[in-house]
């Protein structure tokens, strides 16, 4: 059975290329705009990773980060958080809050896929 | 007894000697006489030659001893008297006396008077010597002090100012629209200038420094700080701090083993290069994190186009449509970079090197103080400190944020210790603030972050977050279930020692004068502000007057000038003046402009009361109130009150109630008749400033006249006043 990856990040422009990218790679793949979003998807469809952008409107990535780690149903789930600051202190906050890997844009493709592909076979 | 009297009964037990001489030498003649002839005859002759003889030796007795008595008793005693009236003034010498030992002893004196006045002349040359050269010294350090660029001012540890120069004046000064309530001024606090708390941090971190062996220099020292703060005027102001260090027997706050008495605070105006560093590391700061997104979404992009050629022509044209966009997207960005100069970002102004364990056991100080209210005292603990860590933090805002944290918990959750941790991750450093135990669910804590910090009634206006945000930091909530923990953690970029560490202030070696530290204000102490048992000679004073339009304030006169002038350390301010004309807004009365002055075209344009009294009233500040009749003025000032916002409720004194006070037999206190009186010469009367300089003058006289009277402190002198004002009235 296929991976099921979430995207959450509110810039169109650079999910319609994950998005591609991962569907061509053979991964089932939601997506959202926002944390609210994030947060009821993963609940509802328990992918097994999520790709969590910092800068979301309504509910940011840390939150929805911090939000899954306190519910213990949800702790198989990955998380790899985007940012577009990638300030060190950002970084070391988001993985403190639980997240499992940190990537910031613009990053390669490959890398990511490559990220992506670490994270689910742990 | 009295020196006849003496005299008398020494005259008398001569004779009563000689009458015993002569009637034992008659007993012993009548008993030869009888044991020669039988029988024996009186010879009455005999008897009146001995009578004779005795009288005449008496009388030569008495004439001996009134002689020898003038010589030998009274002539001394002359002379000591002399000699008393010669040690009290120089230059006089005792005249020759009769008798060859007095001469001597005149002599003797007369040499020792000598060696006194010349030991005197010496004592005199020397005194004049020493104040020539303080005087000497004084005017090289108001030279000096004139000459720099920076501003200096020198403070005790109150916070009274001792000393400043003209650029501190100007840099402190609130603003250029005239209106200069003067916020810098001998003897006032420099609390008004700057935040107590400010001050305070700073010199807690003053800190105990070891000699630099190199400069073969063992001495300890204390070390400086540094803060930036901003002006009234919003003008940025890089403080640094030294202390000013105590000779013996001055009372003053330790610092390792070291007095401090005060602190000399020497300003610069950062304002233009962080206004330029801000907006240099703003255009970097939105070029690198606005640009991250848009060429995130052109590398993929980009990536996918070329990885996946076989792609549809509908996703190729998608991608297309990306790329356009973000390239379009980035040349916005970078525009608004370009042109957004003006928009600050972040106050890295703030910002200085601090040791972490030096930070932390402030923090720890800080929060375990003992609170207002029945609160106890929070236990604090640092451990895991990592001793080599050097932060590059708002030191003030960071303790702050940590205290506000930390009491917060105290006070919701009842937590009775917390600990502080500070260790290095890489080039960050974690800096957290845990407690066992007690459970904090996540969205208090979020919320706690990001409210305006408030603790015991002070607020700020700034969040916990943006305090850490202005330390390029982060900050959040985390709980460790294993083992009970919860903590806020903060990451912070690591700083790096500084290099050019300013010089320590080193104590001056025994024997050596501590520059232009010995004046005697710094032995005041403003820490009571029980101004009432306070000696009338260590207040400080503002003495004022009013002009106005009449004489009936109720009936709607109005002030059109205030003057006043501030005596400090019993010296009149005559260069730290307020001086304003005010429109009264209504006209003046014929009979006004006769005694003033003052006429209608000269208030034209001036400020009105509503804006001239809070400037006055922030002259004010900290001091007595003198006034000749002062109830008069005070009676405009507070009728006042509602209109300005400000109240004038300071203890008052009245030159008119005190001259009653020193002369109640006088039949005028008018301001000139006292000057008069106490030799106060009178010019530019009819000014209030004049006025007022004439009433400071009249004060200064009256308070050692005061003092013989037992007056010294604020009460007296007012229950004095209060006595003959009760006085008065019944006339």
């Amino acid at each position: 059975m296929s991976k099921k990856i979430l995207i959450a990040d509110d810039e169109q422009n650079i999910v319609i290329s994950i998005e591609f990218l991962l569907r061509r790679e053979g991964f089932e793949v939601l997506v959202a705009g926002n944390g609210e979003e994030a947060l009821a998807i993963v609940r509802a469809e328990r992918p097994d990773l999520v790709l969590l952008d910092v800068m979301m409107p309504k509910m940011n990535g840390f939150d929805v980060c911090q939000a899954l780690r306190a519910d213990p149903e949800l702790s198989a789930t990955r998380i790899l958080m985007l940012t577009a600051k990638g300030r060190d202190t950002e970084v070391s906050k988001g993985l403190g809050l639980g997240a499992d890997g940190y990537m910031t844009k613009p990053f390669s493709t490959k890398e990511l896929l490559a990220e992506v592909r670490k994270l689910l076979e742990t | 007894m009295q020196w006849p009297h003496k005299l008398v009964r020494a005259a008398t037990f001569a004779c009563l000697f000689v009458l015993l001489v002569v009637l034992s030498t008659a007993a012993l003649m009548v008993a030869t006489e009888a044991g020669e002839g039988a029988g024996g005859h009186w010879s009455g002759e005999r008897i009146a030659v001995l009578l004779v003889l005795t009288l005449t030796f008496s009388v030569v007795a008495c004439w001996t001893v009134a002689r020898a008595y003038a010589r030998h008793v009274n002539a001394p005693l002359r002379m000591a008297e002399d000699l008393a009236a010669m040690t009290a003034h120089s230059g006089l010498r005792l005249s020759d006396p009769a008798t060859e030992e007095l001469r001597a002893l005149a002599q003797a004196a007369n040499h020792l008077l000598a060696a006194r006045d010349a030991l005197e002349s010496d004592v005199a040359e020397r005194v004049r010597e020493a104040r020539a050269s303080l005087e000497q010294e004084r005017s090289r350090l108001a030279a000096l002090m004139a000459d720099l660029s920076q501003s200096v001012v020198v403070c005790n540890l109150d916070g009274r100012v001792l000393l400043y120069n003209q650029r501190a004046k100007q840099a402190l000064s609130p603003g250029a629209d005239g209106s200069n309530a003067e916020l810098l001024g001998l003897g006032r606090s420099i609390y008004r200038v700057f935040d107590r708390a400010l001050i305070e941090h700073a010199l807690e971190r003053l800190q105990p420094v070891a000699g630099d062996e190199a400069r073969g220099d063992g001495r300890q020292g204390i070390g400086s700080a540094q803060f930036v703060t901003a002006t009234r005027a919003g003008r940025l102001l890089r403080a640094h701090m030294s202390p000013v260090l105590g000779g013996d027997g001055q009372p003053g706050a330790l610092v390792g083993d070291l007095s401090v008495t005060g602190f000399v605070l020497v300003l610069e105006d950062v304002t233009q290069t962080n206004e330029r560093h801000a907006r240099r590391d703003e255009l970097i700061q939105s070029l690198i994190e606005g640009g991250r997104g848009p060429l995130g979404s052109l590398r993929a992009a980009a990536e996918m186009l070329s990885d996946f050629s076989d792609m549809a022509p509908r996703q190729r044209d998608r991608f297309l449509g990306v790329i356009r966009d973000e390239a379009g997207a980035l040349s916005t960005q970078f525009e608004k970079a370009a042109a957004a100069f003006s928009n600050d970002l972040r106050e890295r102004w703030l910002l200085e090197e601090i040791l972490g364990v030096e930070l932390l056991a402030v923090a720890a100080r800080r929060i375990g103080e003992q609170r207002r209210g029945e609160h106890r005292p929070l236990a604090v603990k640092t451990e895991n400190v990592d001793d080599s860590l050097w932060l590059r933090v708002d030191s003030f805002g960071l303790l702050q944020a940590l205290r506000y944290l930390a009491l917060r918990l105290q006070d919701e959750y009842e937590v009775r210790d917390v600990r502080l941790s500070l260790q290095r991750h890489g080039h960050l450093a974690q800096l957290d603030l845990y407690w066992v135990g007690t459970f904090m669910n996540n969205e208090a804590a979020m919320s706690w972050l990001q409210d305006p910090m408030s603790i015991d009634g002070e607020s700020s206006p700034l969040s916990v977050v943006d305090v850490i945000e202005r330390c390029n930091g982060e900050i959040w909530f985390q709980r460790e279930r294993v083992s009970h923990r919860a903590f806020f953690r903060t990451m912070l970029p690591a700083g790096e020692a500084p290099k050019d560490l300013p010089r320590a202030i080193i104590p001056a070696a025994d024997g050596e004068r501590p520059e232009f530290y010995d004046f005697d204000i710094f032995r005041w102490s403003a820490g009571s502000h029980e101004l009432d048992d306070r000696p009338l000679a260590e207040l400080s004073y503002t003495v004022f007057d009013t002009e106005t339009t009449g004489l009936q304030p109720s009936a709607g006169d109005e002030i059109i000038q205030i003057g006043a002038t501030r005596i400090v350390n019993r010296r009149l301010l005559r260069h730290e003046c307020f001086d304003q004309l005010i429109d009264p807004r209504r006209p003046l009365s014929q009979q006004s402009v006769k005694v003033h002055g003052i006429t209608r075209d000269l208030l034209a344009g001036q400020p009105v009361i509503t804006v001239v009294l809070p400037t006055f009233h922030a002259f004010c500040a900290d001091t007595v109130m003198v006034g000749h009749n002062a109830a008069f003025d005070m009676r405009f000032l507070q009728l006042k009150e509602r209109q300005s916002g400000v109240r004038f409720d300071h203890p008052v004194l009245d030159t008119l109630l005190l001259s009653a006070v020193l002369h109640p037999n006088q039949s005028t206190h008018r301001l000139e008749a006292i000057a008069e009186r106490l030799g106060v010469s009178v010019f530019g009367r009819h000014t209030a400033l004049g006025d007022a300089m004439v009433t400071g003058e009249v004060f200064l006289k009256m308070l050692p006249l005061l003092a013989e009277m037992g007056i010294t402190t604020l009460r007296q002198a007012r229950e004095a006043s209060e006595r003959t004002y009760h006085a008065r009235l019944k006339y």
